[in-house]
């Protein structure tokens, strides 16, 4: 071994590097490997499955024959379904834009209100985050409570207050079932994005603001040159995880109006559709895993692609700012 | 001892060796948890008339009874006996090849039920029975008898009448029914409890023929009064589900509610002090014929795989017998298509009279078997209109441009 020799260099260190290296390999395998297993078995399988489950015909549990791209069709072009799917995705759509104003707009004015130590932040803190901490479902039976249209609490409110003319059946009408079901939602999650804000906040040098300050006296600029391209990561999470949530959005709908998107289609989205499609609806229809796969397939391809390109985007932006 | 007393002593000892061997374990899957205890109670008189036949009852949850059954069978790790639901759902296991066609040599006691009771366990494709029916539900108007005594009302005999009692009730301050269509399958049952006599059970002949479809005045008159009569439906209705309807009658804030005989069991937990009545909604005069809606919740099958087909069959004959029907009707409150059962409940006999003019439940029993089924279609269009949205003649039409799609005696 001249090279050792030469310039005196002992071969132990490397081989010692190498052990160490193979020892790392080794935790690292072992780390990685029991979550890949269960990712490949609970994720990828069954999307795997769903994906070919999609391309074929089912008699009920009967696997029938492989019809291709039949089931994408009904779902996308067929009619009636697929004024279903588009009636479903259309609200997919108004949910993800007005959650991005109500629920991701509210929680950054929050979060900045609670940055600037406003009184009483403290307990505003905890006050917000509360809700998220609630089960989806607790949230949705109580609201559904609130709703009520004979004992429920917002309409004994109106009327108490002289409004009773507001007053209406908020889940059963056509015209605010889906608005009352964002609300809700906004006020359930709120917090989420808050908190995210509120740490994007924090985490600003003081040193900037005191700098920036001192360029300006609007409150306004402020927030819009310094304080928001500064928590541009936080709005990426907040974005991202809003558009995934919107477009799978099921819990709080299956438990406040059903699966049938009550009032006739009015508050029907793409998760509610499929999970009645798939498995059936007890009083009223009857299950297609095919037709069921295929929405799934559609709506993961949707969300994955978008969120992917979104994310690329809204990362791209953070650096640039 | 003779060379015979030998051998039958030899040979009934083999047997008595043996006999363990041959004792038939058959497991019975149920969706009927509530009902364990009556269930075990006639599988122990079963197991005493038949000596070497285990029967285990095992019960799950019902909203994911299909699921787990559908696993099972396609796992071949299913039960020997099982119940399975009726029409659509009952297909999607029997249409799979996974149950035992029975014939009426099996199970002696199919000869006498009725045709719409051996229909809701017949496959449609091969024609054959799969399953012994157990109960059936009737849809009407049940009331609380108190309130009419109070307000002087009597049961309706024409539709003019219902409408009368309704407003009466909700002159007094109450609601005249305690529906609400919030939850979708609610409207259909409404349908079928107030419209059934509207329509009239020729109309509903030529349905099953194919040689009318839901654009029939009869139909749309049906609906007509639908319309008419929610006026007497509480405040809000349009947003008042299912349990909420529930609670409005059974703590007496409504006199009326429109829906299954299957509610009465829940009412009379709910408050045991109401005095219940049920009557069939009226037609136009008092001459129509007054009809109650009626299908069939499921039946006793056995797997087409099981080890035991002859211990299976035997113990789905003793489900067809009136021994069996009695205990099903008086201590779980069914009323049974076994005929001859005499029920001691007097409202479940009532029941049991009125099923005598009975039409179908007609998405459900017809309907039910593609998508967008009847069922799908009525309970939207219904809860569209009942909300002021649309029309009779749009719901009505909307419902048979639906099924259209894949039933050829309406394409045309």
């Amino acid at each position: 071994m001249p090279s050792t020799t030469t310039n005196g260099i002992e071969p132990k260190p490397i081989s010692r590097a190498r052990l160490r290296l193979s020892g790392r390999g080794m935790w690292i395998t072992f780390l990685l490997v029991p979550p890949m297993v269960v990712m490949a078995l609970f994720v990828i399988y069954p999307i795997l499955s769903a994906l070919a489950y999609a391309f074929y015909d089912w008699q009920g549990l009967a696997r029938g024959e492989f019809v291709g791209f039949a089931n994408f069709k009904k779902v996308l072009f067929q009619e009636p379904f697929a004024s279903t799917t588009w009636n479903a995705f259309k609200h997919n759509i108004y949910v993800f834009f007005a959650l991005m104003i109500i629920q991701n707009g509210l929680g950054f004015i929050l979060a900045y209100a609670l940055w600037r130590d406003l009184p009483g932040a403290r307990f505003h803190r905890i006050a917000v985050f509360l809700p998220v901490v609630l089960s989806t479902v607790i949230i949705g039976y109580v609201w559904k409570l609130f709703f009520h249209p004979i004992f429920g609490a917002v309409n004994q409110l109106l009327e108490a207050i002289g409004l009773g003319a507001l007053a209406t059946p908020w889940l059963g009408d056509a015209d605010t079932a889906l608005n009352a079901l964002i609300f809700v939602n906004a006020w359930a999650w709120v917090g989420f994005p808050t908190l995210v804000f509120l740490a994007g906040l924090q985490r600003i040098p003081s040193e900037i603001l005191d700098a920036a300050r001192m360029e300006t006296d609007s409150e306004l600029t402020l927030i819009r040159k310094v304080v928001w391209p500064l928590i541009a990561p936080s709005a990426t999470v907040c974005f991202v995880l809003l558009f995934i949530g919107s477009f799978n959005w099921f819990e709080l709908p299956y438990i406040m109006v059903g699966l049938d998107g009550s009032p006739y289609g009015n508050t029907d989205v793409l998760g509610l559709y499929f999970y009645r499609t798939a498995f059936g609806n007890q009083s009223a229809g009857i299950q297609d895993f095919g037709m069921g796969s295929a929405l799934a397939v559609l709506m993961f391809l949707f969300i994955a692609v978008f969120a992917t390109a979104w994310t690329i985007y809204l990362r791209k932006r953070e650096i640039e700012v | 001892m003779t060379t015979f007393t030998k051998a039958l002593t030899l040979g009934l000892t083999a047997v008595g060796i043996a006999a363990p061997a041959m004792a038939q374990d058959l497991t019975f899957w149920s969706w009927r948890q509530e009902d364990r205890a009556v269930y075990e109670k006639l599988i122990e008189a079963f197991e005493a008339e038949n000596p070497g036949i285990n029967v285990e009852f095992e019960a799950f949850e019902a909203s994911s009874y299909a699921t787990i059954l559908s696993t099972a069978l396609a796992g071949e790790s299913g039960p020997d006996l099982m119940m399975v639901r009726a029409y659509g759902a009952f297909e999607a296991v029997a249409g799979a090849n996974y149950l035992m066609p029975l014939t009426e040599a099996d199970v002696p006691g199919l000869a006498d039920m009725t045709g719409p009771a051996i229909a809701a366990q017949t496959l449609r494709a091969d024609g054959k029975i799969y399953g012994v029916p157990f109960a059936s539900q009737t849809m009407l108007v049940i009331y609380n008898k108190d309130i009419y005594a109070q307000l002087g009302l009597e049961e309706p005999e024409t539709w003019d009448e219902l409408v009368a009692n309704a407003k009466a009730i909700q002159d007094a301050g109450m609601f005249g029914f305690a529906n609400g269509t919030a939850t979708a399958w609610q409207n259909e049952t409404i349908v079928s409890a107030l419209a059934s006599s509207t329509i009239g059970a020729e109309f509903f002949d030529e349905i099953v023929e194919g040689t009318t479809d839901f654009t029939d005045p009869r139909f749309v008159e049906g609906l007509s009064n639908l319309e008419e009569i929610s006026a007497y439906f509480p405040k809000g209705f349009t947003g008042l589900d299912y349990a909420s309807a529930q609670q409005l009658f059974a703590s007496g804030m409504a006199g009326m509610f429109a829906g299954g005989s299957f509610e009465i069991a829940n009412f009379r937990s709910q408050n045991p002090d109401l005095n219940l009545g049920v009557f069939a909604a009226p037609g136009e005069s008092a001459d129509d014929e007054k009809l109650v809606g009626v299908f069939f919740d499921g039946g006793y099958a056995a797997n087409a795989t099981t080890e035991h087909p002859e211990a299976a069959k035997k113990f789905l004959a003793y489900t067809a017998t009136s021994e069996f029907g009695q205990v099903f009707a008086n201590e779980l409150g069914n009323i049974t298509p076994i005929p001859g059962v005499t029920f001691d409940d007097e409202l479940i006999n009532e029941i049991g009279a009125l099923n005598r003019s009975a039409v179908p439940y007609i998405m459900l029993t017809n309907f039910r078997y593609e998508e967008p089924s009847g069922s799908v279609l009525l309970q939207a269009e219904v809860q569209k209109m009942l909300a002021g949205e649309s029309t009779p003649e749009d719901a009505a039409k909307a419902v048979t441009d639906g099924i259209a799609t894949y039933y050829a005696p309406f394409q045309d």
